[in-house]
């Protein structure tokens, strides 16, 4: 097991930047998922963790060792690729062998660890097929077990299940959890899903534009985004976001012409502000239905199960609400709704980025 | 049927028997006893066949000996052309680099300069550098006109194995080398193994480089060429010939189809 370091990261392609001034430390044994919409920079800043890619500058430290320069072979780390990138002239075997070969690990010793590491993906059935014979899930377990086998210090994946099904995604999901539990090793884990970064990672990383945005948990993520993008890509449905002013009295907030106290983790920040705007985010489940100072109608109603779904329109605003599923309302319905004040998360109306908490 | 799929089978029959027919004929002609062949008005479709013509011909001691230099020739012409085009062709597949477009497009273009204006040069210069009437001479010639085919049929064989897997061998701890003998080249085999078949072909049938550039160690075709050219060989000497000439490469032509098919892009997998 081993702590990674990266230090302002730069890549570009030709004229893209794909990574700019990337810095993260990620903890030893520590499950980090590096999220964000395609195009992010995500894959590559593992593929600069791997040694697949190099880095124009900034270095890679892993396990206190600089492996910059550093091949792939040479960092001590699994890798699970998107495709699986099984050898399909291999047989299961042989695939999750070939890190044990590399490293010049004898025959029985070989036989020992394959068998150790099928039984832990519950592949030992499986060892004497073909890649081609075996089905999406299947290749998924040789993959990880192909990258665990060597007892990396550092577990790399890229999208590892994007390619399954929806059911098998929230299976192997939790079997990854469970396995990442057990083995222990360090894990970069990239995804563009939001609920798989939620559910797998100790901490998430959101990048946007080759940067990242926020670096934290997956709760502290949820509730406390740093700014508008994260807000809006994490949950769903995302957050809701209003204009608002702010009086230049007494630094209360206005929204659509009606009044609200203004949330006293942001009284400094309003005091600075006042006469100006800000945005103000609340997540779908919080706003309150029923009873609230903010007059709209609701559009659609999606019954959703476990909760419903509205799409209210007010004055100026689209909202997204989430209720209970035995609230009776119907297309059209007139409905009040309430911001509540805890739930409020401010934002600079210019630059988007989350107001200071006290 | 429509009119449309008519029109497309006619041309598909059409071309086909644009090819086939001189080898049918060519096939008959060689076969027909001797007497038969000779006599006249000739029978369209020979009375009798017979082996006597074709074996007659394959048990000349020149024919051996050309049979040998062909081979020889052919099989240096494959080892001369891998050793180019397996790098040349890994390079294009895997590397994007300044001037990579302009190096493809430079590879098919010598194709486009007539070998006959080099003719008088290129003997001059094997002459002067004692290559002249050699076998490696000729294999030479015969993998610089291959190597533009063959580079770009190589390339597109790397192609169709994934990057990935060979940064999957890499991030397990083999080196660019070892990814490359372990993961790339067992797969690329296959397609690898058709590149050289097509390679002899094109040295087996080369008929220009081999007339000009040899005197005693003439290739096949060349004898052939020779024999007809210059000593006005008869009749059935030729027919006998022809046929052995595009047997070989029609039977390879035959097994490797396939390959053929998904060497040029076509992936029919």
């Amino acid at each position: 097991m081993a702590e990674i370091r990266l230090e302002s990261l730069h890549k570009r392609f030709g004229r893209v930047v794909a990574v700019r001034d990337v810095s993260l430390e990620i903890r030893e044994g520590e499950f980090v998922v590096l999220l964000g919409p395609s195009g992010c920079g995500k894959t590559t800043v593992l593929r600069l963790i791997a040694g697949l890619e190099t880095p124009d500058r900034g270095r890679v430290w892993i396990g206190g060792r600089d492996v910059t320069r550093l091949p792939p072979g040479r960092r001590d780390l699994g890798m699970v690729f998107q495709s699986y990138a099984l050898f399909p002239h291999m047989r299961v075997f042989d695939n999750v062998a070939f890190g044990l070969r590399m490293r010049g690990v004898g025959a029985a010793e070989q036989r020992r660890r394959v068998q150790e590491v099928a039984e832990l993906l519950q592949i030992a059935d499986l060892l004497d097929r073909y890649p081609a014979q075996l089905s999406g899930g299947q290749r998924q377990r040789v993959a990880v077990a192909r990258a665990l086998v060597v007892r990396p210090q550092v577990l790399l994946m890229d999208e590892p299940l994007s390619n399954l099904d929806a059911l098998l995604r929230l299976h192997m999901r939790a079997e990854l959890k469970r396995l990442h539990r057990e083995v222990g090793s360090t894990t970069v884990y990239v995804t563009h899903d939001q609920v798989e970064a939620m559910s797998l990672g100790d901490r998430v990383a959101v990048l946007r534009e080759g940067q990242v945005v926020q670096f934290d948990t997956p709760t502290q993520i949820y509730d406390h985004p740093a700014d508008r993008f994260v807000g809006s890509f994490l949950g769903n449905p995302p957050m809701n976001f209003f204009q608002a002013t702010v009086d230049p009295e007494d630094g209360s907030l206005r929204v659509e012409g009606v009044k609200f106290p203004a949330p006293a983790a942001y009284a400094e920040a309003l005091a600075e502000r006042r006469g100006g705007s800000v945005l103000v985010g609340i997540r779908p489940e919080h706003v309150s239905v029923g009873a609230g100072p903010l007059r709209g109608e609701v559009l659609v109603v999606e019954p959703l199960g476990a909760q419903k779904l509205l799409t209210v329109r007010t004055a100026h605003h689209v909202v997204k609400v989430a209720v209970g599923p035995d609230r009776a309302l119907r297309g059209g319905d007139p409905v009040a709704l309430g911001l509540p004040e805890a739930h409020l998360r401010l934002m600079d109306a210019h630059t988007e980025r989350a107001l200071p908490r006290r | 049927m429509t009119l449309r799929k008519l029109g497309l089978y006619a041309a598909a029959l059409l071309l086909s028997a644009w090819v086939l027919v001189p080898i049918l004929l060519i096939a008959l002609a060689a076969t027909t006893p001797r007497e038969d062949l000779y006599r006249w008005p000739r029978p369209l479709w020979p009375e009798r066949l017979s082996l006597e013509v074709l074996s007659s011909f394959a048990r000349q001691e020149a024919v051996l000996r050309a049979l040998g230099n062909s081979l020889a020739v052919a099989g240096l012409t494959i080892v001369l052309a891998t050793l180019v085009s397996a790098p040349a062709g890994y390079a294009l597949s895997r590397y994007r680099f300044r001037g990579r477009e302009a190096v493809q497009l430079g590879i098919l273009a010598t194709k486009m300069f007539p070998a006959t204006a080099l003719a008088v040069p290129l003997a001059v210069a094997f002459i002067r550098w004692g290559l002249y009437d050699t076998l490696f001479g000729v294999a030479l010639v015969h993998t610089a006109l291959s190597l533009p085919f063959v580079i770009l049929i190589v390339a597109s064989v790397f192609r169709g194995v994934p990057a990935e897997l060979e940064e999957a061998a890499m991030s397990l701890g083999a080196s660019r080398v070892g990814a490359f003998l372990r993961v790339t080249l067992p797969m690329a085999l296959p397609g690898l193994a058709a590149a050289a078949i097509f390679t002899f072909i094109l040295s087996w049938n080369e008929v220009f480089a081999a007339t000009l550039l040899t005197v005693n160690h003439r290739t096949l075709p060349a004898l052939l060429v020779h024999s007809v050219v210059a000593e006005g060989a008869p009749l059935h000497y030729r027919y006998a010939g022809g046929l052995f000439l595009v047997l070989p490469a029609l039977v390879i032509i035959f097994v490797i189809r396939r390959y053929l098919l998904t060497l040029w892009g076509v992936t029919v997998r």
